[in-house]
């Protein structure tokens, strides 16, 4: 059994989870506050 | 606490912190993972897997220490009605949702080639599955509540009764001795050898900053939002 194969699945599951999770949290935090600013302005 | 109870002061807080804590993560993160996954030694006996423990254990910490989040959010929103516990809830959840994903994931994926199985119903495993759930629920309440108009009270209530699973997680390697191993790290130090050890808190601080910066995006989302249904309300008034 190929140790490195379990290796790089789990690092692939936590470094993308994590990324998609910041991702996502960052564009609809940028939209959210981009909505925001447009109201204030007009 | 109550220093923070106005959202446009804890912006000024928010803004660079949370830049702070994405490069500090993203850092610390990068140094932990990759002093795991080269330098660091190869178990004895589970050879070169153990360093999916580097990823593991941050996430599985960072799984209940979401849901620790909550709970304390809940008291200061049941108890001193703080305009920003629940907010705080909301923004808790995703992240620490992701990260008991992440450690379950992780988790199984370490069980096939240590233990030879996929999955176990072992008191850790089942009681991290339904942190998970927990969090599920608590979301899917939460944003209910908020598209009510509630103050989220309700979520409040949930997110306290279900920290009573945090101590449930955290004994079930003492209670139940199935599969999973008993606890490494303990207040007399750690059982496993600093040769292997030290990328551990890298990883583990680099992963919270990371989490924490998500949680503080998700509350700057939250309350611009608020601010926009706000100004929409008035606006359809007028």
């Amino acid at each position: 059994m190929n140790h490195w194969s379990f290796v790089t699945a789990a690092y692939v599951v936590a470094i993308g989870g994590t990324v998609a999770l910041l991702a996502w949290a960052y564009l609809t935090m940028r939209r959210a506050e981009a909505a925001a600013d447009d109201l204030k302005r007009k | 606490m109550h220093r923070f109870a106005n959202p446009a002061r804890f912006l000024k807080i928010a803004k660079p912190a949370t830049t702070w804590l994405f490069v500090m993560g993203m850092l610390l993160t990068t140094v932990g993972l990759v002093g795991g996954l080269g330098f660091a030694s190869p178990d004895y006996l589970q050879g070169e897997t153990v360093r999916i423990m580097y990823v593991h254990v941050p996430s599985a910490w960072l799984g209940m220490g979401g849901w620790t989040g909550i709970a304390i959010a809940s008291i200061a929103q049941l108890v001193w009605r703080h305009p920003l516990a629940a907010v705080a809830g909301r923004a808790l959840a995703p992240a620490g949702a992701m990260f008991a994903a992440i450690c379950l994931l992780t988790g199984s994926i370490w069980g096939r080639p240590t233990w030879g199985t996929w999955w176990e119903w072992d008191g850790r495993l089942t009681s991290m599955l339904i942190l998970f759930f927990l969090y599920l629920g608590y979301i899917a309440l939460a944003s209910a509540e908020r598209e009510r108009g509630g103050e989220g009270r309700i979520a409040a209530l949930f997110g306290l009764i279900g920290a009573i699973n945090l101590p449930i997680i955290h004994y079930s390697v003492t209670w139940w001795r199935t599969l999973h191993q008993p606890q490494s790290f303990g207040t007399a130090g750690s059982a496993i050898d600093s040769s292997i050890l030290w990328p551990l808190p890298l990883a583990t601080f680099g992963f919270a900053c990371l989490f924490g910066a998500a949680v503080l995006m998700r509350m700057r989302a939250d309350l611009a939002q608020t601010k926009v249904e706000a100004r929409m309300r008035r606006a359809a008034a007028e």
